[in-house]
């Protein structure tokens, strides 16, 4: 079929052809793809699981507090993990290949190795989380996972990797979609930055005062290098995919695309502010953090523009209001960040609640919806099946968006509160503490809401694998516009 | 964009400016650290830690004390670290060369312990504070560390080593509460934690 496409005379092609073409890539994809949605989906629910625990342990100290496994301190790292790395990356792998298949415009070659990847990657996760469960976490954040895990996961991403590379040497030719360089630079940087950082803090850790240094350029480098290129690049696809009109700008999307390559992988000092480090080191980042806004604006304009005169489309399409939530919380989440290394307010707002909002704002907000309004899109593609009910759809979308919502603004009213009770000497540090509590108390409701969309999610995910209920032929759509066609353009 | 060389020789290049600059420097400029003798005293700085402390800073790592907790005293300008007494100084890169991992830390639910032992030098304060937070810290909501600690019938005489616990949750007549070797080795640790030693690049400020 592949073959057919290409060497037919371009006037020759017809729209029933790319179709066909297109239900070919995707269903050559189908075996890694549900592999990784399926383990993200079972990892998430595990995240949320430890999320709650660790939510309530701050309301109610005692909570569980008589076995060693269950402390908060363990807790909360495996929470982490499970999210990042068994959620967020694993729905972004799917989706990732699945993109690269679509751009590449070929099907799925050499599976073996993903599948291979995938059962690495499980392995690896499941012996990571137990790993700090039962005391064997490094307190490195971002990297607790014991060394006899992390090498799992390293062995999964190289061959992700290697896997990436072939699918884009054999690419049909022809032009390269801006999505496909936010996909190769992750796949390519990924593994680099992660092997780096665990070589020299767990395998064969260099003294303490370089230690903060690597472990801050790979905190920051794992969000802006490898989780949010892949939501970029998923939001670049899905955006003109579901609107059927092109991405606005090419240039700006050049320009967009090497600023945040240049700047966002210099921006981790910006955690160590203040601290045992070279003024000139710190500085750097706290420049690289302002820069940001270049890519940041120049992504909001183009992702914008595009979408502008069609906001309609929120109404009917699941995907698209789930990734446009996204791609708006990217813009926040990121000017928020540029404002956070500026260290007039970096001194309010280190070493607080404030920070643990502006993370979910970033990987659940921005990362987390987009990755579910891709899995929205993608799985009825390569299963063949679509989605059971609009109504889960809807009760899962409003419940994680107050869900989060509310998440960031409590954590970042109580983060404000504590930070500025912390400046003030004249405040007893326990004060400090009771400023935060009520925020802490809301902070869990909202994970309630969280963790009621994410089993509505896991329901829905879960009967469309089972493909219950009967064969529809319409995508499912929110509202009565059952009629639309969603995917009337060739990207 | 359509040209495969330049996209990966511009996706290599981007990053290995930051490589260089946040990974290569730190390692070649501040993993190169060694001990100084004082002059005076003729001490060893930053002072080597003693065997159970070392094993003390696994069980920090492995109760993953540094969620709540930072072990940074930060510059004039930066926050109200001094001001509080957490330290006589700021930190320098010196003060982490046998910290491994470095603790840090980037939240303050509870307070900075760069040099707790010095503000907390009671061995018994310590072990009632990880057995009940609450008893010895009001308001505290630190976890407790009770799985630490080993509750055991009193056999013959009360053992040397056994806390003296507050209510409320004291041990039943006949038993007391004994800490496990993690316990005494996180102790150790948290007693060996007082960086107000004076550095060449960070003398002690007149007090």
């Amino acid at each position: 079929m592949s073959a057919t496409l290409t060497e037919a005379h371009p006037s020759t092609v017809t729209p029933e052809m790319e179709k066909a073409h297109r239900a070919l890539i995707d269903e050559s994809t189908r075996l890694p793809v549900v592999l990784f949605y399926a383990s993200a989906v079972f990892w998430l629910l595990v995240g949320t699981v430890f999320a709650l625990l660790a939510s309530f342990k701050m309301n109610a100290p005692t909570l569980l507090d008589q076995w060693g496994w269950m402390t908060f301190g363990r807790v909360r790292p495996a929470h982490l993990n499970a999210v990042a790395y068994g959620w967020a990356a694993s729905a972004g792998i799917g989706t990732g290949l699945w993109l690269m298949a679509r751009l590449c415009r070929t099907p799925l070659r050499h599976s073996k190795l993903l599948i291979g990847a995938a059962i690495f990657w499980n392995i690896g996760l499941l012996l990571g989380t137990l790993g700090i469960l039962s005391g064997d976490g490094r307190s490195i954040e971002w990297l607790e996972f014991p060394n006899y895990a992390s090498f799992m996961l390293f062995v999964a991403f190289g061959l992700i990797a290697v896997w990436a590379i072939i699918m884009f040497r054999f690419r049909e030719p022809g032009h390269v979609y801006v999505s496909q360089w936010y996909l190769l630079a992750a796949f390519l940087w990924f593994p680099w930055l992660y092997s780096t950082a665990n070589l020299l803090l767990n395998f064969e850790p260099i003294q303490g005062g370089a230690q903060g240094a690597v472990n801050w350029w790979y905190g920051h480098n794992a969000l802006g290098l490898w989780f949010t290129p892949l939501g970029l690049a998923t939001a670049y696809y899905l955006i003109p995919k579901v609107l059927g009109r092109p991405i606005h700008s090419y240039y700006l999307s050049i320009l967009g695309f090497w600023s945040l390559a240049l700047f966002y992988s210099w921006n981790g000092m910006h955690h160590l502010i203040g601290g045992p480090f070279p003024a000139w080191l710190i500085s750097a980042s706290v420049v690289a953090s302002v820069m940001m806004f270049i890519p940041v604006i120049t992504t909001a304009i183009n992702h914008h523009m595009t979408v502008r005169g069609n906001f309609h489309a929120l109404k009917w399409s699941p995907t698209l209001r789930f990734t446009v939530f996204g791609a708006m919380c990217y813009t926040l989440a990121s000017v928020q960040g540029s404002f956070m290394a500026i260290p007039s307010l970096n001194i309010i707002t280190h070493f607080t609640h404030y920070t643990v909002g502006h993370a979910h704002l970033g990987l659940y907000a921005f990362f987390t919806m987009i990755m579910f309004g891709a899995m929205y899109y993608i799985l009825p593609r390569v299963v063949g099946w679509e989605w059971p009910s609009a109504r889960l759809i809807r009760w899962h979308f409003w419940l994680v968006a107050i869900g989060i919502g509310m998440m960031v603004v409590v954590l970042t009213i109580g983060g404000i509160l504590q930070g500025l009770a912390l400046l003030d000497p004249n405040i007893t540090f326990m004060a400090t503490l009771d400023y935060t509590k009520p925020w802490l108390f809301l902070r869990s409701v909202s994970g309630v809401l969280l963790t009621a969309g994410h089993i509505v999610f896991a329901v829905s995910f879960t009967l469309l694998l089972l493909k219950v209920g009967s064969l529809r032929t319409a995508p499912t759509l929110f509202g009565s516009d059952q009629g639309r066609q969603p995917e009337p353009l060739n990207v | 964009m359509n040209r495969m060389p330049v996209l990966v020789v511009g996706i290599f290049l981007t990053f290995l400016s930051s490589w260089l600059g946040l990974v290569a420097y730190p390692y070649f400029a501040l993993a190169r650290y060694t001990p100084v003798t004082d002059e005076e005293t003729g001490d060893i700085l930053p002072p080597p830690l003693s065997g159970l402390a070392e094993r003390g800073q696994e069980v920090y790592a492995s109760a993953g004390c540094i969620y709540c907790h930072s072990q940074q005293v930060r510059q004039v300008g930066y926050g109200s670290d001094l001001e509080r007494g957490w330290g006589a100084r700021p930190t320098v890169a010196r003060d982490y060369m046998r910290e491994n991992p470095v603790f840090l830390g980037t939240m303050r639910t509870g307070p900075d312990l760069t040099n707790i032992g010095a503000r907390q030098p009671s061995e018994m304060w310590h072990h009632q504070h990880l057995y009940q937070p609450g008893t010895v810290s009001p308001g505290s909501i630190m976890p407790s560390y009770k799985y630490l600690y080993e509750v055991r019938k009193i056999e013959g005489q009360r053992s040397a080593d056994a806390i003296d616990v507050l209510p409320p949750d004291t041990p039943p007549d006949g038993y007391e509460v004994v800490p496990t070797y993690e316990a005494e080795a996180l102790v150790a640790y948290l007693l060996s934690l007082n960086r107000n030693y004076p550095l060449p690049e960070a003398p002690e400020p007149p007090q």
